[in-house]
């Protein structure tokens, strides 16, 4: 295979690559905190005039709050009372295992295929 | 002219420098991950109860300890800097270094972010009512900045520092484990009424799975050792040494953590605070344990920070080298020895996200990379065993039972996909659609600029199958 010469790339086309790379690391890491995707699902469960009792707590637990400055059930009530929603959302786990699974398949094939021409170089049809 | 043509190749001999032992590179994965034992891990309990999370401390040890064995194979053969990068670029092509590069400094940049957030708050909830919005921003800002500038300076002086704060931090842990009498239970421990049969796991089994999300944080950026290849004296002897060794501190640093914790707090507490050895410092009722848990959440945050900006800028450095992203990025401080335009270059980018997000945050953006990044961990080695048998090439260091921890490591790594699903689905999808926009760029634009042969530097035979 005969040796491949990149183009020179201007200055300005460099640039154009650096501030494409930027926005796309902020649009990927800033839209997500921005649409609300970046959280879980879970919410708190309310009980009206919450005692230690009520929370389901011992008490020696009950002795270990008080200790990190929750002085009754009330202040460690919302703590206490959130809890998760794991209920599985079949349509988005299919969504995100057909985008991770066609990521990865696109990533090895296309990767197979510019590792062939760097081998074709490199060895230039030598073992 | 003949000056002109002197100077450039003055400038092109300008290396990194080969000046790290077995201890700098135990620095250095220590260092980056130790903080995870301070703040993160017990996100799993919130997710799944207490006893979830010490089911997901070895679990996800399991895994971290596949991720050793595989990277130290791989690294002590593939000694260049950029770590996974460089050995996905001789071993499965240079797309997949590109992305590999790319997880690398998310990983890194996100968990700097994390950490500079750690010490802002730390600080804010001893500081009292004076402490206002520009103290916690001058405080972010000054961690990330002076660590920064000290990576500018040297990378010996860096990890030097690493090596002090990391040990100091380790050893906090250690003295705090002694001192809460782990032998009596019921002296100052009391976990038999701390977590019960009704309480140990709260959402069943879903909740385990659920928390291998946070389980990762246990160990993350322990591979980060990698990352100091070309700048180890001996590279075939200090990167399996001081990984394996990183392993080993990290997973007794675990379980002791989890057991002081576990031992002193209610799970609901211990999943909700942002500093469960602090507290557990405070719940032994000493003043001396307090303070000096409140200084080695600090040291430990700012270990992690500084190895973070050490990994992720020579990443960053090893895109430009190879022409990846503008050769700009590739120089090297002509006095110093370090990749300077890319540890600049990170700066902002860290700056923003720490003033946008909160760690909670942060710490997913991390842990996304961080898995797509052990997926592919999992594939590379299969691949290199296949195409560099045993005996075809000089390895460093052989791991054994393969493929078992590659099996494992793949296993582990879907686990946690769902498990991040339960949580951020929306946000894993959106990270990954970035990852394919990135490699469309790269493999039908950027790529044109690659020099193709130049990419392979090994002295390996050619690949089976080529």
């Amino acid at each position: 295979m005969a040796k491949y010469t990149p183009p020179n790339q201007s200055k300005a086309l460099q640039w154009l690559d650096i501030i494409f790379v930027v926005v796309a690391i902020f649009a990927a890491l800033w839209l997500p905190l921005q649409a609300g995707w970046a959280g879980v699902s879970r919410a708190i469960v309310k009980i009206e005039n919450p005692t230690w009792e009520a929370l389901g707590q011992t008490p020696a637990q009950v002795e270990q709050w008080v200790k990190l400055g929750f002085a009754d059930a009330a202040a460690a009530h919302d703590i206490i009372q959130n809890k998760f929603d794991y209920t599985i959302d079949w349509v988005q786990l299919i969504i995100m295992t057909i985008v991770i699974v066609g990521y990865f398949l696109f990533l090895f094939k296309a990767s197979d295929k510019e590792y062939r021409e760097v081998i074709d170089e490199k060895f230039n049809g030598r073992k | 002219m003949s000056s002109t043509l002197t100077e450039k190749s003055t400038v092109q001999k300008v290396s990194l420098l080969r000046i790290l032992g077995p201890a700098h590179v135990w620095a250095l994965g220590v260092g980056i991950v130790l903080v995870g034992e301070y703040t993160g891990w017990n996100f799993a309990a919130d997710k799944g109860g207490t006893l979830a999370a010490l089911i997901i401390c070895w679990v996800i040890g399991l895994l971290y300890t596949s991720v050793a064995m595989i990277d130290s194979e791989v690294t002590s053969t593939v000694a260049a800097a950029g770590g996974q990068y460089a050995q996905a670029k001789h071993i499965v092509g240079p797309l997949m270094a590109f992305n590999v590069a790319l997880y690398l400094v998310f990983a890194y940049t996100m968990l700097e972010v994390s950490n500079a957030i750690l010490i802002a708050d730390t600080v804010k909830a001893y500081a009292g009512e004076g402490f206002g919005d520009w103290h916690y921003r001058g405080v972010i800002a000054g961690v990330i900045v002076v660590l920064a500038a000290l990576n500018y300076r040297g990378v010996l002086m860096s990890l030097n520092v690493n090596f002090v704060i990391t040990a100091v931090a380790f050893i906090a842990i250690i003295v705090l484990f002694f001192s809460v009498q782990p032998w009596s239970q019921g002296t100052v421990l009391r976990l038999g009424e701390m977590v019960t049969p009704d309480n140990a796991l709260p959402y069943g089994w879903i909740g385990v799975i659920a928390g291998f999300h946070w389980g990762i944080w246990y160990y993350l950026g322990i591979e980060g050792t990698t990352q100091a290849a070309e700048e180890v004296r001996s590279p075939a002897r200090s990167l399996p040494y001081g990984t394996m060794a990183g392993m080993i501190t990290l997973l007794i640093g675990a379980s002791i953590t989890w057991y002081v914790c576990a031992s002193l707090m209610p799970w609901q507490y211990l999943g909700y605070t942002y500093y469960p050895l602090l507290d557990a410092g405070k719940l032994t009722g000493s003043k001396a344990l307090e303070s000096m848990m409140f200084i080695a959440t600090i040291l430990a945050a700012l270990a992690s920070a500084n190895g973070c900006i050490n990994d992720a800028a020579r990443a960053w450095f090893s895109l430009g080298r190879d022409r990846y992203l503008p050769t700009w990025f590739s120089a090297v401080h002509p006095r110093y020895r370090t990749p300077y335009r890319s540890i600049v270059f990170l700066v902002p980018i860290a700056l923003a996200f720490a003033f946008i997000a909160n760690l909670g945050q942060a710490i997913t953006f991390s842990i996304l990379s961080g898995v797509l990044h052990y997926t592919f961990m999992s594939i590379n080695i299969m691949m290199f065993r296949r195409k560099w048998p045993l005996g075809s090439i000089r390895r460093g260091y052989t791991h054994p039972f393969h493929p078992l921890p590659a099996i494992v490591l793949f296993v582990l790594c879907v686990v946690t996909f769902f498990a991040i699903f339960l949580g951020y689905g929306a946000q894993l999808t959106a990270m990954v659609v970035f990852y394919i926009i990135m490699s469309l760029w790269f493999h039908f634009y950027r790529y044109r600029y690659v020099r193709r042969g130049d990419q392979f530097t090994m002295p390996w035979p050619k690949p089976a199958g080529y």
